[in-house]
């Protein structure tokens, strides 16, 4: 039985990789239109849809805790802002790469560097993520530095590190609302129940509350791949934290419908409602349960309640950027098994650099104590015991 | 002199020479199998659709504030003054938001080559620039498709409208679509009728992104003064204590 386990998942994992190689071959050696179900009704599926859309607010636990812990100085959270920033990275590393297979020239995606066009959503999204994917570098470079013992550097950039802070919480902001407004543009197209002048706000506070969802879910997965005590006091809290940003975000998607006269649609037949439907349970139950104190006190229960949000988050990206998208278009899209293929791989792989990063590098452990810089330090050596803390 | 296109249904006899015409432009095959294709494609830049004894004509609107140019990240969509909205490769990167914000589905993409480029009618604009007129206007045989200034062509569709009440719908189809397109069409009967869609809306799209845009200088301003403020004073119990000497 152990044996069977030990072996299973890597197997698992290698077939992912092998069948995403071979997608990725399909993809750049005979084209895009060999290696996806796009057409010119329908120009973005899942690449958009899911490793884009999704993998970005996926990652927004990143600057939420930052903000939390950096800025509101509220301390009880830092063991887990390694762990967030860590995922955030890597999240938007993967975002780039998926992005390298929907370009049609991906050798041109530094191209909005010198080609400018300020008017355009796509223009500032792709500024945003760039600047902040730099920031999550030297937010997530304390780690290297610990691990290799280099206190000099590491005292610069803790020097720097409000600004950098600041600027990454003012960057997400910018581009995880503006990931909603690409969709502004298409008043005709998206179906009523997702398109809405507030879109851009709706998704800020959405990937707000997914970035929370987000950090409990690793929590409990880093819990167990590592054997270690979960952190349950801190995930308590943050649940509640995450009960009342998800009724902040319903509350505002069901004013926002209820204003447009929206709702009336429900009437119509179709998948629409349904999708919806789905989308507002996915949402609406795990929020429920996180304000009942039994399911806070239970980690089976919490985690069963995050990874129900995270679906219905991910569905309701997928609606405003697929699904949603369809009636008009007249055509339907299901996406292709290379579209899958290589979306699974990115996602494994993900796992993968996680746990490998979470085993090499000072991610669970403590930072430098904060009165370190106030202490006699005679020379960076006599640092050293206490930063290398982590191992 | 904003240069623009009238294509008038009620003369069109589905001759498919403008298609042809086109396709020479652009150095692209053409032959019956790619006549009978009724939609625009990567290697079809204009296409004439049946509808029973009618027919219609598909091509780029060139929109007066186009959304495909207002969406496209490197700016390789532009209108030009003369009014042909055109499409420059060498910077696009094939996001292809173009084709996602587009109201009419116009720009379309060479899915099956390796390094794929937008494809689109550009209103022959190295034509029209110097005040010529396109390779479908001067192909066809009807005169269903006249090149010339947009406030003629909108003079000249009035006319029509007025002088033969009974053989028009009495609408222009392009002087409201997305707050003004340069092609415009007129026919016999409603353009939903003739494979136009009914629900593009009547404003120019572009003001509904740059609604949210303009707030980003805003954001920026005002996040760094609250995130600083924040800081500031969630931090001070511990400047306080450090002064007074408490851990
Ligand atoms: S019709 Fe579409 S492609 Fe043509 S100018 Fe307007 S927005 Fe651009
Ligand atoms: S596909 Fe090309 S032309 Fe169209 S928006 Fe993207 S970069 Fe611009
Ligand atoms: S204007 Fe020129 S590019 Fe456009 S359909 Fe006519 S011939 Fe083709």
């Amino acid at each position: 039985m152990i044996r069977f386990r030990s072996i299973f998942w890597p197997a698992v994992f290698a077939l992912t990789m092998a069948g995403g190689a071979w997608a990725a071959f399909l993809r750049f050696y005979y084209g895009l239109g060999a290696s996806t179900h796009l057409t010119d009704q329908f120009p973005w599926g899942l690449w958009i849809g899911f490793d884009v859309l999704c993998g970005v607010g996926l990652a927004a636990g990143g600057f939420t805790l930052a903000a939390i812990v950096h800025i509101f100085n509220i301390k009880t959270y830092k063991p887990i802002v390694r762990p967030a920033i860590l995922t955030a990275f890597l999240g938007y590393l993967l975002v780039v790469v998926a992005l390298m297979f929907d370009l049609g020239r991906p050798y041109r995606i530094w191209h909005p560097l010198i080609m400018w066009n300020p008017r355009s959503v796509m223009f500032e999204v792709g500024w945003c993520v760039m600047l902040y994917t730099t920031v999550l570098f030297l937010e997530f470079l304390p780690l290297v530095f610990e691990k290799f013992k280099l206190s000099k550097a590491q005292r610069i950039l803790k020097f720097f590190m409000l600004p950098i802070v600041i600027l990454g919480v003012i960057l997400s902001t910018l581009h995880q609302s503006s990931l909603g407004s690409l969709f502004l543009i298409m008043p005709h197209k998206l179906h009523p129940l997702w398109y809405s002048p507030l879109l851009p706000v709706l998704f800020y506070v959405s990937a707000i509350a997914t970035g929370l969802a987000m950090t409990i879910f690793e929590s409990w997965h880093s819990a167990r791949a590592f054997n270690r005590q979960l952190e349950y006091p801190l995930i308590k809290r943050l649940t509640r934290v995450l009960a009342v940003s998800i009724a902040v975000y319903m509350t505002m998607r069901f004013l926002d419908l209820y204003h447009r006269g929206a709702l009336a649609t429900l009437d119509t037949p179709g998948i629409e409602r349904w999708l919806f439907g789905l989308e507002t349970v996915l949402m609406a139950v795990p929020m429920l349960m996180f304000f009942r104190e039994r399911t806070r006190e239970n980690p089976t229960a919490v985690y069963i309640g995050v990874v129900m949000f995270l679906l219905g988050f991910v569905t309701h990206r997928l609606n405003v950027s697929v699904t949603g998208l369809e009636a008009s278009s007249g055509v339907s899209y299901v996406p292709k098994w290379t579209e899958l293929a290589v979306t699974l791989a990115i996602v494994a792989g993900g796992f993968f650099i996680f746990r490998l990063a979470a085993k090499h590098l000072p991610v669970f452990g403590e930072e430098e104590p904060e009165e370190a810089p106030t202490l006699p330090v005679l020379s960076g050596e006599a640092c050293q015991p206490v930063l290398s803390r982590g191992d | 002199m904003s240069r623009a296109v009238l294509y008038d249904s009620t003369l069109c006899v589905g001759c498919r020479q403008c298609e042809e015409a086109c396709s020479t432009r652009w150095k692209l095959p053409y032959n019956e199998k790619i006549a009978a294709e009724e939609v625009i494609s990567s290697h079809k830049l204009t296409a004439i659709r049946t509808h029973g004894e009618r027919f219609s004509r598909k091509m780029c609107m060139h929109c007066q504030d186009p959304a495909c140019a207002s969406v496209c990240p490197v700016g390789a969509l532009h209108r030009t003054a003369e009014g042909p909205v055109v499409y420059e490769e060498d910077r696009c990167m094939g996001c292809r938001y173009c084709m996602a914000a587009c109201a009419f589905q116009v720009p379309t993409y060479e899915w099956d080559a390796r390094l794929p480029k937008v494809r689109k009618c550009d209103m022959c604009a190295d034509r029209t620039r110097s005040g010529g007129v396109t390779r479908c206007s001067e192909a066809c045989p009807a005169g269903a498709s006249l090149t010339g200034g947009r406030d003629e062509l909108i003079a000249e569709a009035r006319k029509r409208i007025r002088e033969k009440p009974g053989e028009y719908y009495p609408r222009i189809y392009g002087i409201e679509e997305v707050g003004g397109t340069a092609v415009l069409m007129l026919g016999a009967v409603p353009f939903e009728q003739l494979g136009f869609s009914k629900n593009v809306p009547k404003q120019a799209l572009p003001a509904l992104t740059w609604n949210a845009l303009a707030h980003v200088p805003d954001v920026v301003v005002m996040g760094s003064v609250l995130m600083g403020g924040v800081y500031w004073i969630s931090h001070r119990r511990e400047e306080v204590a450090k002064e007074e000497g408490r851990p």
